[in-house]
């Protein structure tokens, strides 16, 4: 949207449809469209409208990372996806590690706690969650894994080196030494996928020689509420529309100045006089605030309902592959009361 | 309806005054803000809502008490009905829509190469 001079949206207009960026404060930033609130205006409910109005766009995506926008939507239904990206969707992490030698200086729990943060490639929906009932895993819910390395002094070292890679073997314990063990049916299920680490280069632990690990891991299906580990982005976030709109004629060196103010490609100049180019780059710093003679030529707002959301996985599943699971994970919330509604009823 | 024997209660009932119907706090649980802040504006655009609101009574328990009165004499189970409903018809609704646009970038990004 380009910024016009002096435009006439009425107030209140305004106060619906922005989030004003004030010196002080942000002003108007609760949804205030609900019915009976503004005389003249049919607020109910009306998916019609909401069908109408509602687009996705995308923006960026590749296999870790979706940038896209979501317009016509209110911020508590965005709010509602982007904190099940970060704590309802699941995924399989490490979660018992049996520990049969550990020789070397990382503690026992120090290193169960790193072999937890390792992401996991298994996709989460061909699995289940445990039970707390069973002590031993099944091939449903369970995922094996085997660590076993052993540090040795590297025969073949030239004598008076003093670096670690030439001097010893295995004296790293990368994320790649990590080793999957069909357990049941597994191995025919999954005979086309290996199931290992995301990443092969995650540094675990570091050995010398005579040092060894020998350790089982069990992974289990769980969600990011119950520990980080589970998360399966490595952020969701989101950020409004700017709504840059310049109140006068900036030209010559105020136009200069004006461009500094905001981030690079916002502002541009057209024949001398200061034009908005493209509002979504901004990182609304609000700097024009800090000069005097630039305070009152600008207004800074943001479109209430149009979010810009940032989808980083950390590689298990890719990232539109969330964004499906968490509305899924939102649905399933509401048809888990409604069916307890309907149970109720009928007793 | 509150729970019987060792079933552990998801939604519970707790109605303030006897007679009106219209005037209920229900308790859900082992939920927060994500389903309850969705859940809250789709029943205030409902009709009929006079009030509508949740709150987490306490941060440790994971459980909201989310209050809805109507207006007139509709049971308040009704709005909670349908805004539910709603709110499942949104996703629904949304998760077609991205699930298409996903699927017509993959294909522009496709065409390019061929």
């Amino acid at each position: 949207i380009f910024g016009k001079m002096a435009e006439t949206m009425n107030i209140v207009e305004e106060i619906r449809n922005r989030v004003i960026l004030g010196e002080y404060n942000v002003k108007n930033v609760h949804t205030s469209d609900y019915p009976g609130n503004y005389p003249g205006y049919d607020d109910t409910w009306d998916m019609q409208k909401f069908q109408k109005n509602f687009r996705i766009d995308i923006v960026h995506l590749d296999e870790s990372t979706m940038e896209f926008d979501m317009v016509g939507i209110d911020a508590a239904i965005a709010n509602a996806f982007r904190r099940i990206l970060l704590a309802e969707v699941p995924t399989m992490a490490i979660e018992k590690v049996f520990i049969y030698n550990n020789t070397s200086i990382v503690q026992d729990e120090v290193l169960a706690h790193r072999l937890g943060l390792v992401p996991i490639k298994a996709d989460p929906r061909l699995f289940e969650y445990r039970t707390s009932a069973e002590e031993e895993g099944s091939e449903i819910d369970t995922i094996q894994l085997q660590l076993k390395i052993k540090c040795s002094r590297n025969p073949r070292a030239t004598k008076d080196s003093a670096d670690p890679r030439e001097l010893y073997l295995n004296h790293m314990v990368y994320s790649r030494d990590i080793k999957w063990v069909p357990i049941g049916n597994q191995a025919d299920v999954f005979a086309d996928s290996v199931i290992a680490p995301v990443h092969d280069d995650i540094l675990i632990a570091q050995l010398r020689p005579g040092q060894e690990l020998d350790v089982i891991m069990h992974c289990v299906k769980g969600i990011g509420q119950d520990h980080a580990k589970f998360s399966p982005v490595a952020t969701a976030s989101y950020r409004l529309l700017p709504d840059i709109t310049l109140l006068e004629p900036v030209e010559g060196e105020r136009a200069e100045r004006l461009k500094r103010c905001f981030s690079r490609g916002v502002i541009d100049i057209q024949d001398v006089v200061a034009k908005v180019v493209d509002s979504r780059l901004d990182t609304c710093s609000r700097e024009f605030l800090r000069h005097d003679d630039l305070k009152n030529a600008v207004k800074l707002a943001r479109f209430r309902d149009h979010f810009i959301f940032t989808v980083e996985s950390t590689g298990i599943l890719p990232p539109d592959v969330l964004v499906t699971e968490a509305i899924k994970v939102l649905m399933v919330k509401c048809q888990r009361f409604l069916s307890e509604l309907d149970s109720t009823d009928l007793e | 309806m509150a729970g019987e024997g060792e079933k552990k209660p998801v939604l519970e009932m707790v109605q303030a005054d006897g007679a009106d119907e219209g005037c209920v706090t229900f308790v859900l649980h082992n939920e927060d803000h994500t389903l309850g802040n969705s859940l809250r504006y789709m029943i205030m655009k409902t009709a009929d809502v006079d009030f509508c609101g949740y709150t987490i009574t306490h941060p440790s328990e994971s459980k909201i008490n989310f209050r809805i009165q109507t207006r007139g004499s509709i049971p308040a189970t009704e709005p909670l009905r349908s805004g539910l409903n709603e709110l499942s018809d949104v996703c629904q609704h949304v998760l077609n829509t991205f699930q298409a646009r996903v699927n017509e970038f993959k294909e522009r990004q496709e065409e390019p190469m061929e």
